[in-house]
């Protein structure tokens, strides 16, 4: 309930803003589908029997739900808690600190919703996932955002300057971004990499998201879904303890 | 008369970050429906005592009750009673004024009904209906403490704790959070402050703790210890050290004591007129020579051997 109070708190903010900084999240898909898939569509027809746009397309959906609630639980919630000083003001009321990193894991997890939503209803425009299968993309693009929320606010608990974000996002999203399967296949890969993939989060993601969009049901997609939700789950538990000790001591 | 329980109650009250002890076993008892004051210099240790007071910071050792809750077992039941001003403005910036107080209702589960009309009380009481719709932001230095303060009271609680309620803030500003402070007194809430300024302790609190490097140094009503600790009255000379001391030498008899600072003397006396007339008489040129009421100020001189600065 307490953490409830603290996404209420997030809505609330957001709604005064949300028509200013969604039509962003529309154009995006928008421009990577025209110029990587049509673009270089033009180029490469056919990846692992798929045309390229719908081969990129799932994978690029998972991507922008990745940035949109790491971008809330890193820099968002590091001005609050350092800068606005708003956090000072909710933790002297019953709200405890586990409750308000839980409150900001349900909101990082609401941002890569709406820009997973967002990106998702272009692709239906574009003709993409229109099947009934494509229902299973709704919770997977929660516990995504859900995921990458504690991956975000975990980081954001261990540093102290606003400007080690960079590390965290050109030398840990943007290869994230590069060498998960999106724009090629992994088996091209040689396999020590394809391993160190294995242990990344949004390398599961992507797979899951192709499956489910050209249906593709296997085996392997409930491993990937396993994968997810343990590391979620497990990582919810570290950040909670890392706010915790962040914020009572 | 057997006094009422304390609402808020420390034992041996102890707060250490590695070696350094910035709250070193302190006890105090603070009774209900009273303004109780900790007094002291910056790094004295109060502001700690507030944090651990409202859960956000943990005792090293030591108990602590609030409203009869222990501190470290029931936080939320204790932060329900408590309002904070924290010294530092943590107003939300990202919401207006009416809504810095409804979504801080949120966060005791008052409902919206509720939280509508006590919002709207504390608007009036803090005379602050032309900003209702205002960005925060817009606000000045004085309206914003007197926002925190009406957000700190949204949930009706027993304890208020302001933390430096006047620093930075103009005279008049200042004025106008006393006179809230002395209402909300008499409306039966507790107040519990922190300050560094002298004037502010003895206009408000019943009851002072002295603070120094994490210590209770003494505690007493401001008058008691103005009584207690110094003298009634002060004579304060400045000018050339050479003048001071040879007016210290010839009165030395004639006080109770001195203190001997970098720019100034002060002799304290329990009747200012037949000194102030005996060193005028002596013609000894100096830059001022002035009598005045003791103050707070004097005693955490005294007790503390050093000047406090801001």
């Amino acid at each position: 309930m307490a953490a409830l109070r603290v996404w209420q708190r997030n809505a609330t903010v957001y709604k005064r803003t949300w028509k200013l900084n969604i039509l962003p999240n529309f154009f995006e898909p928008f421009l990577y589908l025209l110029g990587m898939g049509l673009g270089l569509g033009a180029y490469i027809t056919e990846m692992e029997g798929l045309p390229y746009i719908n081969f990129i397309a799932p994978g690029l959906l998972i991507s922008s739900i990745m940035w949109g609630a790491t971008l809330e639980t890193t820099y968002n919630v590091f001005v609050k808690m350092n800068f606005d000083r708003i956090y000072d003001g909710i933790l002297s009321t019953p709200i405890n600190p586990k409750d308000l990193a839980l409150g900001e894991l349900f909101w990082g997890a609401t941002r890569g919703t709406i820009y997973g939503g967002a990106f998702l209803s272009i692709l239906f425009i574009f003709g993409m996932g229109l099947h009934w299968g494509i229902l299973l993309i709704f919770p997977l693009i929660f516990i995504i955002g859900f995921m990458f929320a504690t991956i975000g606010l975990l980081f954001t608990s261990m540093i102290k300057e606003i400007e080690l974000f960079n590390y965290f996002f050109t030398l840990f999203l943007t290869p994230l971004f590069l060498f998960s399967g999106i724009f090629f296949p992994m088996g091209q890969l040689p396999q020590a990499v394809q391993i160190i993939a294995w242990f990344t989060p949004l390398y599961h993601g992507v797979e899951l998201s192709r499956g489910i969009f050209n249906q593709v049901w296997s085996v392997e997609l409930l491993e990937h879904l396993v994968w997810i939700i343990a590391v979620t789950f497990l990582n919810t538990m570290v950040v909670l303890r890392a706010i915790h000790k962040r914020l009572y001591n | 008369m057997e006094k009422p329980a304390a609402i808020i109650k420390a034992i041996s009250l102890t707060k250490a970050y590695g070696a350094l002890k910035a709250v070193n076993d302190v006890n105090f008892e603070i009774q209900p429906g009273t303004c109780f004051g900790f007094l002291g210099p910056n790094g004295a240790g109060k502001t700690t005592v507030m944090r651990m007071i409202y859960c956000v910071t943990p005792l090293t050792s030591g108990l602590l009750t609030v409203n009869g809750e222990n501190v470290m077992e029931n936080m939320s039941a204790v932060k329900r009673g408590i309002g904070v001003v924290t010294q530092d403005d943590s107003l939300d910036y990202d919401l207006n004024v009416i809504n810095n107080l409804l979504v801080y209702a949120r966060y005791y589960d008052l409902t919206r009904d509720q939280a509508v009309r006590r919002a709207n009380e504390l608007i009036e009481f803090f005379q602050l209906e032309e900003k209702r719709n205002e960005n925060v932001r817009t606000l000045s230095g004085g309206m914003k403490r007197r926002l925190q303060i009406a957000r700190a009271l949204i949930n009706k609680p027993s304890i208020l704790i302001l933390d430096e309620p006047s620093t930075g803030l103009d005279p008049q500003a200042r004025h106008h959070v006393w006179a809230k402070c002395h209402e909300l007194i008499e409306q039966g809430v507790t107040l519990l402050l922190t300050t560094h300024y002298m004037d502010e302790a003895e206009q408000l609190c019943d009851q002072i703790a002295v603070m120094d490097r994490g210590k209770i140094i003494t505690e007493a009503s401001p008058w008691d210890l103005i009584k207690s600790e110094v003298s009634p009255y002060v004579v304060e000379i400045r000018g050339e050290e050479k003048a001071r001391q040879k007016i210290l030498a010839a009165v030395s008899d004639r006080i109770d004591f001195h203190e001997a600072l970098s720019d100034r003397l002060l002799l304290y006396t329990p009747d200012a007129t037949p000194l102030h007339t005996h060193i005028q008489d002596m013609n000894i040129p100096v830059k001022t020579l002035l009598s005045r009421r003791s103050s707070l100020e004097d005693v955490f001189l005294k007790l503390t051997g050093r000047e406090l600065i801001d």
